[in-house]
């Protein structure tokens, strides 16, 4: 026992162990090199600062100017951006190349080009409206020409009358005499029209409104102007409608006039005579050119700018980004007494301190300051931050991890497991090496590109993954293990898309004679040694395939989820120990790896017995009879000497787990209180919170024991009730390995060999595209996640609850890389 | 199927529902009210906001602000939520939502009325109507002379058509004329709102007729305090007040002969949940009853949430922003204008 221990204390300590020591530490920093002080422990990113403000509104903090300027800045530089994308700018991106600017001289700058910019956008804006208007003008010149000069040489095609005497059964030529007739009356009568433009979506109910407003004295003709108008405030490229509406009396004009105004439509007057309105298209087209050249000139010189600006936008954002934390973080200070310092108070991990206080000094020297940074540490009453320090690899199995729960602090951490217990399991129930091949590619295609996709030149192909995509990336070295182990399993399983291969050599076994034909009646004979490794090829197809793999897989199961429970158990011991907690091993870790090994480990037991010695006992009537009649004789089931005896050890030593580990803890508590309230009278100050963060702060709280007793007792209850169910649980490794292996069969042999019966090409690439899609859709991607879905269960349920609280929270470290990647 | 509407209403109304409950959760609360009225500046009062909901609306915003601003930007929030609620809505519910609307549409073809009665220019009035109450043809309200008019050219495609059956005259439009066509409208658009929501049956109507009731009477309050020492006779009051409410039938006779206030009150104050807001002014006073109403209103409005599986919240969601966005327009308006004494005066907390 001592040996052991002692071996214990020796093992080296794993870093992804235990999170981080951290420690609260104080800063104590003159007013004139905190900014510099707070920028450099941003780029070191190691310290996560407390906000000793909080009850504090934010513009009451001291540097809330400070932050204003910077909101104002970023407004103006996402100003530029939506302006360079309005342009179609699409400039690259730069590596930075000049020393930062200060932040008074990039207001500066920022103001001029905003000034600048906003001032081109009027002018260009007026150029467009101005252009818009001659460009109008001249579409309904063209147009309208076409329905006043309608004549015989010119049928309108397109134009659609309204009014009371068409109907529309009449034929065009007809129509067009009508407006002829009308165009002569015109000129009789006084009729007068209004000629105009409006956009396309709203001309129907222009249209309608005028046919109200006017009682149908009207006549409305329309034509699409052909030509897309740019709209000058939304960019965007409109379509109108040309109009000419004949009305006659004065009333009808101020009423026409205000619906047109109504409905925005622009009114431009045509003259009726042919001559002068060629003369008056040709000075608008003439100046419509002029205009033209105009225009573009203005838009060279505004993209000028633009790119110029463009040129430096990254670094601009990047700077102010930086400034904000910097501010945001000094707000978290407070001023001490005199008001020259500012005192911050925050975490860092205990390897930090050096790097930390050679920033802090950098940040003096670098500020001419005549005091340097007081750095100190304090103690702390409340639980530290956890803080793991992961890499590319163990990064994303941290995450799952997390996911459920971030680790308390220093506490045992499943992630150091999961590494490899996660993809295995995955694998166990996604056994295909065939698969699995598919997933190793696909995963080594994301690894492959993982430089260049995390690299920050393509930082905008990574957001265009999608979310999904998104996550295989993240998840990439899990699907690397997870694909690599899912061929491990499928070459024991011996499927390759389901089909059996004989890697390893030849079958063990052969037909009774030349003919074979009593190969599924009456079975196979074994000839020579078994197949040397996983299962032996010819078992497939054979009458007792199910029974055969069922009992391996099931067995396997049970013998791979006691050997993770009883994992998770030993950790609970490594956590006792480390947070000094002896009441926990004697009354919890003791008896609960008593109770789960008495059942379940003497199941696995019995189940390797029966591997070993090929013996033909059934091991439920075993377990079954070894609770409900434990004395009786074993018969043919008994695998080994004295096995009853130590059946009656087992049980009795269940039994006596389950109290065991239900009342003792709870009164011993009682029991230390009661003491340790007598010493607290006389040493309020006796017990150390740094050794024990969580119970420490517990025990100062008043002791209530029926509240501790009941909290036991669930947990025992749980335990013996989850150490039948958990197990139980397990068998959804053989659950979801069947109905791989069975699905990928059904596709394998209904839909691929049955096409390929025929002798008929298109059949057969019908049947093969069937076949690739299920695979790829139904069993690499639908069985993959459900595999994955399963997998994260048992990690979280059957392995975690033996052992892990996840009740901590996470060290949020200062860091401006990590404030770029959440703005990204 | 009354009473078991809870059964199936997830089908259609869950989703909508729990992402009404979520909007709701965005609401500032007390403790938000109490820092904007600490503000100096208007830019105190976005950099507060910023942290709220309304951040994404206001960030762009550059520096010098306006209160005009901050309220246009707050309201195209709520218009952004509700158009987002519309589209995903199916029958009924689409129906419901549209009928929110309709009280805004009735003050837009006012405001646009007696606008270009007094010959302001339209685009101008067009940028003071509220968002939510805008339909296609609403620039075309200025060509009409007179309530005839008014209906056959414009507000026959608009859901409003059937309220005008009432006040359909022929008569030139005047300010009088105008506010009781308004007040008709509103008549007529809560009544069928209310009928609507009895329609729907189960606990959106327990709900729903709370609300509207309430709102029907304070109407009438108002309609009441508003035209004493009006040439407007008894009758036609009478006419104004919604036929439905607490205070229908009997409390409108009452109402229909007060003189002054102070008879408004003791016709009030025979009815239990109206003694309580009048309780707390003092003779002779009308001014604070406003706030005073608000304050039962965001009161039984925040009640609405309390029961599920009705479209009570979505009618109380949007009123609450409502008031939310009225309470951010008090307070800039008196940071802006340095009345910081006056800022708790009219301002509702709702949670």
């Amino acid at each position: 026992m001592e040996t052991m221990e002692k071996f214990i204390d020796n093992l080296s300590s794993m870093d992804l162990m235990r999170s981080e020591k951290m420690s609260l530490v104080q800063l104590i920093i003159p007013v004139e090199s905190a900014h510099r002080a707070v920028s450099y422990l941003g780029e070191l990113g190691l310290l996560q600062f407390r906000d000793l403000n909080a009850e504090k509104s934010p513009f009451q903090r001291t540097f809330v100017n400070q932050v204003k300027r910077c909101g104002e800045l970023s407004r103006k530089l996402r100003f530029f951006k939506v302006q360079i994308i309005k342009a179609g700018l699409l400039s690259p991106i730069h590596p930075v190349v000049e020393p930062d600017v200060e932040l008074e001289e990039l207001e500066i700058q920022l103001s001029e080009h905003e000034h600048e910019l906003i001032e081109m956008n009027s002018n260009s804006e007026k150029l467009r409206q101005t252009y818009n208007e001659l460009l109008e003008f001249k579409i309904v010149l063209l147009k309208t020409g076409s329905f006043l000069v309608s004549g015989n040489n010119h049928a309108v095609a397109e134009e659609r009358e309204l009014s009371e005497n068409v109907h529309s059964n009449r034929n065009y030529d007809e129509a067009s005499s009508l407006i002829e007739q009308e165009m002569r009356t015109t000129d009789q009568s006084g009729l007068r029209f209004i000629s105009g433009i409006i956009c396309k979506s709203k001309a129907l109910r222009f249209e309608r409104m005028l046919f109200r407003a006017t009682r149908g004295n009207m006549l409305f003709n329309q034509a699409p102007a052909g030509e897309e108008i740019m709209d000058p405030l939304s960019a965007e490229k409109v379509e109108k409608t040309v109009f000419v509406v004949f009305f006659s009396g004065e009333q009808a004009r101020t009423k026409i006039l205000k619906i047109c105004e109504a409905f925005g439509a622009h009114c431009y007057p045509v003259p009726d005579d042919f001559s002068k309105q060629r003369q008056i298209t040709r000075e608008v087209s003439s100046r419509l050119s002029e205009l033209e050249v105009t225009l573009d000139s203005g838009i060279r010189h505004q993209n000028k700018a633009l790119t110029s600006i463009g040129y430096h936008l990254t670094q601009w954002m990047n700077m102010v980004g930086r400034e904000k934390a910097v501010y945001d973080t000094l707000n978290m200070l407070n001023f001490d007494v005199t008001k020259k310092c500012l005192v911050g108070e925050g975490w860092c991990p205990i390897f930090a301190k050096a790097k930390i206080q050679e920033a802090l000094h950098r940040a003096t020297v670098d500020t001419n300051s005549q005091v340097g940074i007081i750095f100190h540490v304090m103690d702390a009453l409340e639980s530290p931050p956890t803080y793991f320090r992961t890499n590319h690899f163990t990064n994303a199995y941290q995450e799952i991890v997390d996911a459920y729960g971030v680790a308390r602090y220093q506490e045992a951490n499943p992630a150091v497991y999961t590494v490899i217990t996660f993809p295995f399991l995955f694998a166990v129930m996604f056994g295909d090496w065939g698969h699995g091949i598919c997933l190793l590619l696909g995963a080594l295609i994301l690894i492959a590109r993982e430089s260049r996709i995390s690299t920050q030149a393509c930082v905008q192909t990574y957001h265009k993954l999608g979310s999904f995509m998104q996550m295989l990336f993240g998840g990439r070295y899990v699907l690397l293990l997870m694909s690599l182990f899912s061929i491990y399993c499928g070459l024991i399983y011996n499927e390759f898309f389901s089909v059996p291969f004989h890697i390893f050599g030849g079958s063990a076994y052969k037909c009774r004679d030349a003919t074979c034909s009593d190969a599924h009646s009456s079975g196979l004979i074994k000839f020579r040694d078994p197949y040397p490794f996983g299962v032996d090829p010819s078992w497939r197809g054979s009458r007792s395939e199910l029974p055969f793999l069922n009992s391996l897989k099931m067995k396997m199961s049970i013998l791979l989820g006691v050997a993770q429970m009883n994992l998770g158990i030993i950790l609970s011991y490594f956590n006792a120990r480390f947070f000094h907690n002896s009441l926990d091993i004697r009354y919890q870790f003791v008896p609960q790896m008593i109770f789960l090994n008495s059942l379940f480990g003497y199941l696995s037991l019995l189940i390797i017995i029966k591997w070993c010695t090929g013996s033909q006992a059934d091991l439920y009537h075993v377990m079954i009879y070894m609770f409900l009649s434990p004395t009786d004789d074993l018969g043919d089931n008994e695998l080994f000497w004295g096995q009853r005896p130590l059946q009656i050890v087992l049980l009795v030593l269940a039994l006596v787990a389950v109290p065991w580990m239900l009342f003792p803890k709870p009164f011993i508590l009682k029991k230390l209180h009661s003491e340790g309230r007598n010493y607290g009278m006389l040493m309020p100050s006796e017990f150390d919170p740094d050794a024990e963060p969580g119970p420490a702060r517990e025990r100062q709280e008043e002791f209530n024991f029926s509240e501790v007793f009941v909290h036991q007792m669930i947990h025992s209850i749980e335990f013996v009730l989850g150490a039948v169910s958990n197990t139980a649980s397990y068998l959804r490794l053989w659950a979801l390995s069947l109905a791989h292996s069975e699905l990928s069969t059904v596709f394998y042999e209904k839909v691929l060999l049955l096409a390929w019966g025929y002798d008929n090409i298109v059949i057969r690439l019908v049947g093969l595209a069937v076949f690739a899609f299920a695979t790829a859709f139904i069993l690499l991607m639908m069985e993959t996640l459900s595999a994955f879905l399963h997998a994260l269960r048992l990690h979280w349920v059957e392995f975690q609850n033996k052992f892990y609280h996840g009740d901590g929270y996470k060290f949020k470290p200062f860091s401006f890389a990590l404030i770029m990647d959440d703005d990204d | 199927m009354y009473g078991f509407e809870a059964m199936t209403f997830n089908i259609h109304g869950g989703y909508l529902e729990a992402i009404v409950r979520g909007h709701r959760a965005g609401l500032l609360t007390a403790a938000d009210y109490n820092n904007l009225c600490q503000c100096e500046t208007l830019d105190d009062i976005k950099m507060h906001l910023s942290a709220t909901e309304y951040g994404p609306y206001l960030q762009n915003e550059p520096s010098p602000l306006h209160t005009t601003t901050i309220v246009e930007k707050c309201t195209l929030k709520l218009v952004d939520e509700y158009k987002h609620m519309l589209c995903q809505a199916t029958e009924p519910l689409s129906t419901f939502l549209e009928y929110i609307t309709y009280g805004h549409m009735i003050d837009n073809v006012v405001l646009i009325v007696t606008g270009t009665l007094h010959e302001r220019d339209v685009q101008e009035l067009l940028e003071k109507c509220h968002p939510l109450g805008m339909f296609d043809s609403i620039a075309t309200l200025a060509v009409a002379q007179n309530m005839r008019e008014l209906y056959r050219l414009v507000l026959v495609d608009t859901p409003l058509a059937p309220y005008f059956s009432e006040c359909i005259t022929s008569e030139d439009l005047d300010d009088m004329n105008i506010e009781i066509m308004r007040n008709t409208l509103y008549k007529a658009y809560l009544e069928d709102f209310y009928k609507f929501c009895q329609k729907l049956g189960g606990a959106t109507a327990e709900i729903m007729s709370d609300l509207l009731s309430f709102e029907a009477d304070r109407r009438a309050v108002n309609i009441t305090i508003n035209s004493i020492g009006t040439e407007l006779t008894r009758d036609d009051r009478r006419k104004l007040y919604s036929n439905f409410g607490l205070l229908y039938p009997y409390g409108h006779e009452e109402l229909a002969v007060c003189e002054d206030i102070d008879q408004v009150r003791s016709a009030m104050e025979k009815y239990p949940p109206y003694q309580s807001i009048f309780s707390k002014l003092s003779y002779g006073e009308s001014q604070m009853l406003d706030k005073a109403f608000y304050e039962e209103e965001v009161k039984r409005l925040c009640l609405a949430f309390e029961q599920q599986f009705h479209y009570g919240v979505f009618f109380s969601y949007m009123r609450l922003r409502e008031q939310e966005i009225r309470n951010l327009m008090w307070i800039s308006e008196c940071v802006a204008q340095n009345q910081k004494s006056r800022v708790h005066d009219s301002v509702v907390f709702i949670f």
